[in-house]
């Protein structure tokens, strides 16, 4: 359950490999014990992540989770749910692909449409379910500026968050009254493994400040948060800068 | 289940974390049974007028049943003031019926509207506790429906183990239909009540200390922003109901009348930022100020001694859309320190806390969840804001260290493990519930939160 407080007796990190899943957890550990349920592939990663958490003094439940295969997300769910309820439960999956592999091969554009966009809708539709039944909890989803306004320099990852934003509000909606809610993340450009090797762009922030962003947007009930919270202004701008001029815009 | 209940958002007076369950009215026990035998996954619980500050009377994804619909007095002896009621009567009900004629009820806490299944579950005390005890102590027997679809009539000589389990339990071994209380009898509806300002905490400790057992009831009222040498500056007011040639002459000839009406109410939509560290300084300065330094046998009404915020219907809405807690915990005697240590982090947090309530508590009940025992209990409500969790988390520990507790009734935060370590006899309490529940249909938010 989560307290009158917003702490959360359990956390379910689906992509719990993740930078901002693992940052969110650790934030979440920082203040109290919690159960934490890692899905993710069965990775060294995963393995050094699930010994991470434990260390910090949660208690760690791991899950198999695949983005690819289709009927992993059912499974996911039902496992995590299997052994208590889902208080909190992070989307943080997801590839950057590369544009340039992205602008010729169809072939890679399928599998980060079915990476960023199909599994996480199936998952929130399993996740939504789970928590309907059990009459609360909280789906964040990790969406990106990405999305608010796609760039011709990686406009297909761009849209496969545009569509996984488009999702998360609309079920945010569709859930009002259930007890359930949901808060769609956007973070600008974050310095994490994903990103490992890329310039920094303007704004640039953390998994950490991500992660603070998730604890005190559940908190507070938000329903979307930006990060940093300064991005927000930046895109309503940028959102209504002609086509012609937004081409030629430096992003 | 009969028609299909509403599921609709719950919540504790509190008004923080709320979940979603079917909502049953109950009209008699087949409803209950049938509710209880038709039990999903989820569960179900009892719930009454929801005073409870946290999580008790909620269940996210089950059935709750709501009590308040069956509550009548089935019968009353006014010979001895046993009265047999039905769980969803309020004890604002039983005072306006037996006030009249000659009875009050055993026990109240600060508010009047509170049904006697959650006086029960609850086990709640009142300023009385130092020489009466708690509710359950004045319940001669309880009608439990069970996790079978069985009433059982339980007493403290037929079924001692699932009697002091349902005492205090919070609902969890079963769905209280009846209960047999005590009433006490009165001669009149006016109390005497002697108040005193205190400056200090110490001198506050001393004053209890050393006149409690004069009084019948007794209560400090405690300014928790007053810091340094004032900390703990206090107004207590102690009293006793009274007796018929005690009464002014005018009022003997109607010495029981009795009015106890919610007056006014807060408006559903609270400025936020009314409420805040000026302000209820302000207050705070207020209410000290304006209470008499000394003042001797003053005649008060019900309302007025037992039940001030009852005259404000809908006050926990004050605190705004993000709601409040109330930390209530209580210490031993001898541990006076840990009390000091918990009220001096509190007013040093700077919270804009409005009421905080110190009193002395006798001897406890065998109730296995049952929170008095002997020591000295504050209460203090909180609103919902930053740092909060931490704060209360290590005040948990002072409170450990010192062998106190938390009340289930004001909780909605406790860890487990935490509250592991303030009972020791949930391990009893657990053989009980699980003899009785084996599949654990009786569960609530609070159960799942704190994996009772």
């Amino acid at each position: 359950m989560i307290d009158a407080l917003g702490s959360p007796s359990s956390l379910l990190l689906v992509g719990g490999t993740s930078d901002i899943a693992v940052a969110t957890a650790h934030r979440y550990l920082a203040e109290r014990p919690l159960r934490v349920v890692v899905a993710a592939r069965d990775t060294p990663r995963r393995s050094t992540v699930a010994a991470e958490l434990t260390a910090a003094g949660a208690q760690v439940q791991v899950v198999d989770f695949n983005a690819d295969d289709p009927a992993s997300p059912g499974r996911m769910v039902a496992e995590a749910a299997a052994t208590g309820d889902i208080d909190v439960a992070v989307v943080a999956f997801g590839l950057l692909g590369e544009a340039d592999q992205l602008r010729t091969d169809a072939a890679a554009v399928a599998q980060l449409a079915q990476v960023n966009y199909v599994a996480p809708a199936v998952v929130g539709t399993e996740l939504a379910n789970q928590l309907r039944r059990q009459g609360h909890g909280v789906i964040v989803a990790l969406s990106s500026v990405a999305g608010e306004r796609p760039r011709a320099s990686n406009f297909v990852y761009g849209s496969t968050k545009a569509g996984l934003d488009a999702f998360y509000s609309g079920l945010a909606d569709s859930l009002v009254g259930t007890g359930v809610s949901v808060l769609v993340v956007r973070p600008g450009f974050v310095r994490s493994k994903m990103t490992e090797g890329l310039d920094d762009a303007p704004l640039a922030t953390t998994p950490e400040a991500v992660a603070e962003a998730i604890v005190t947007g559940v908190r507070k009930g938000r329903h979307t948060v930006w990060v940093p919270g300064a991005m927000r202004w930046v895109m309503s701008g940028l959102r209504h800068v002609p086509r012609a001029a937004f081409r030629r815009l430096p992003i | 289940m009969p028609e299909a209940a509403p599921v609709v958002p719950l919540v504790g007076w509190g008004r923080t974390a709320p979940t979603r369950a079917a909502l049953l009215p109950v009209r008699g026990d087949d409803d209950v049974r049938a509710a209880v035998l038709a039990a999903t996954g989820r569960g179900v619980v009892a719930r009454g007028l929801a005073r409870s500050y946290g999580d008790a009377a909620q269940n996210a994804g089950g059935t709750v049943l709501d009590m308040t619909t069956a509550a009548r007095v089935l019968h009353a002896d006014l010979g001895t003031g046993l009265v047999d009621v039905e769980a969803g009567i309020s004890l604002d009900e039983l005072m306006n019926q037996f006030v009249p004629q000659g009875f009050f009820v055993p026990v109240t806490p600060g508010t009047r509207l509170v049904t006697v299944g959650g006086a029960i579950a609850a086990d709640i005390h009142g300023k009385n506790h130092h020489v009466a005890g708690s509710f359950g102590q004045h319940v001669r027997w309880i009608d439990l429906l069970t996790a079978d679809g069985q009433v059982r009539r339980i007493s403290p000589e037929s079924d001692a183990d699932l009697f002091w389990a349902t005492v205090g339990g919070m609902g969890l071994t079963g769905v209280i239909l009846r209960a047999q209380v005590q009433l006490k009898a009165i001669e009149s509806s006016r109390c005497l009540v002697d108040t005193d300002r205190t400056p200090d905490l110490d001198s506050l400790m001393t004053l209890l200390a050393e006149t409690d057992h004069l009084y019948e009831y007794s209560v400090a009222w405690i300014d928790t922003l007053a810091k340094g040498k004032r900390m703990g500056r206090s107004v207590v007011t102690r009293g006793r109901f009274a007796k018929l040639d005690e009464m002014p002459a005018k009022r003997r000839t109607d010495p029981l009348a009795y009015h106890g009406s919610v007056k006014a109410s807060v408006p559903d939509v609270f400025p936020p930022g009314l409420l805040n560290l000026a302000t209820v300084a302000a207050f705070n300065e207020l209410w000290y100020r304006k209470a008499p330094k000394r003042k001797r046998d003053q005649l008060q009404s019900i309302p007025t001694f037992f039940h001030p915020l009852d005259a404000v219907g809908g006050w926990n809405r004050i605190y705004g859309p993000r709601g409040f807690v109330q930390y209530q915990v209580t210490v031993p005697f001898g541990e006076e320190e840990a009390m000091r240590e918990v009220l001096d982090r509190l007013s040093s947090f700077g919270t804009a806390s409005f009421l905080a309530v110190l009193k002395r508590f006798g001897p406890g009940n065998p109730g296995m969840l049952s929170y008095p025992s002997p020591g000295w209990t504050l209460a203090l409500d909180i609103p919902v804001m930053k740092g909060l969790a931490g704060l209360l988390d290590s005040l948990d520990e002072v409170v450990i260290a010192a062998q106190g507790r938390t009340y289930l009734a004001k909780d909605s935060r406790v860890r487990p493990e935490t509250f592991e370590k303030m009972y020791d006899r949930l391990d009893d309490f657990r053989a009980v519930r699980k003899q009785v529940d084996p599949d654990g249909v009786f569960t609530s938010d609070l159960a799942r939160r704190l994996a009772l």
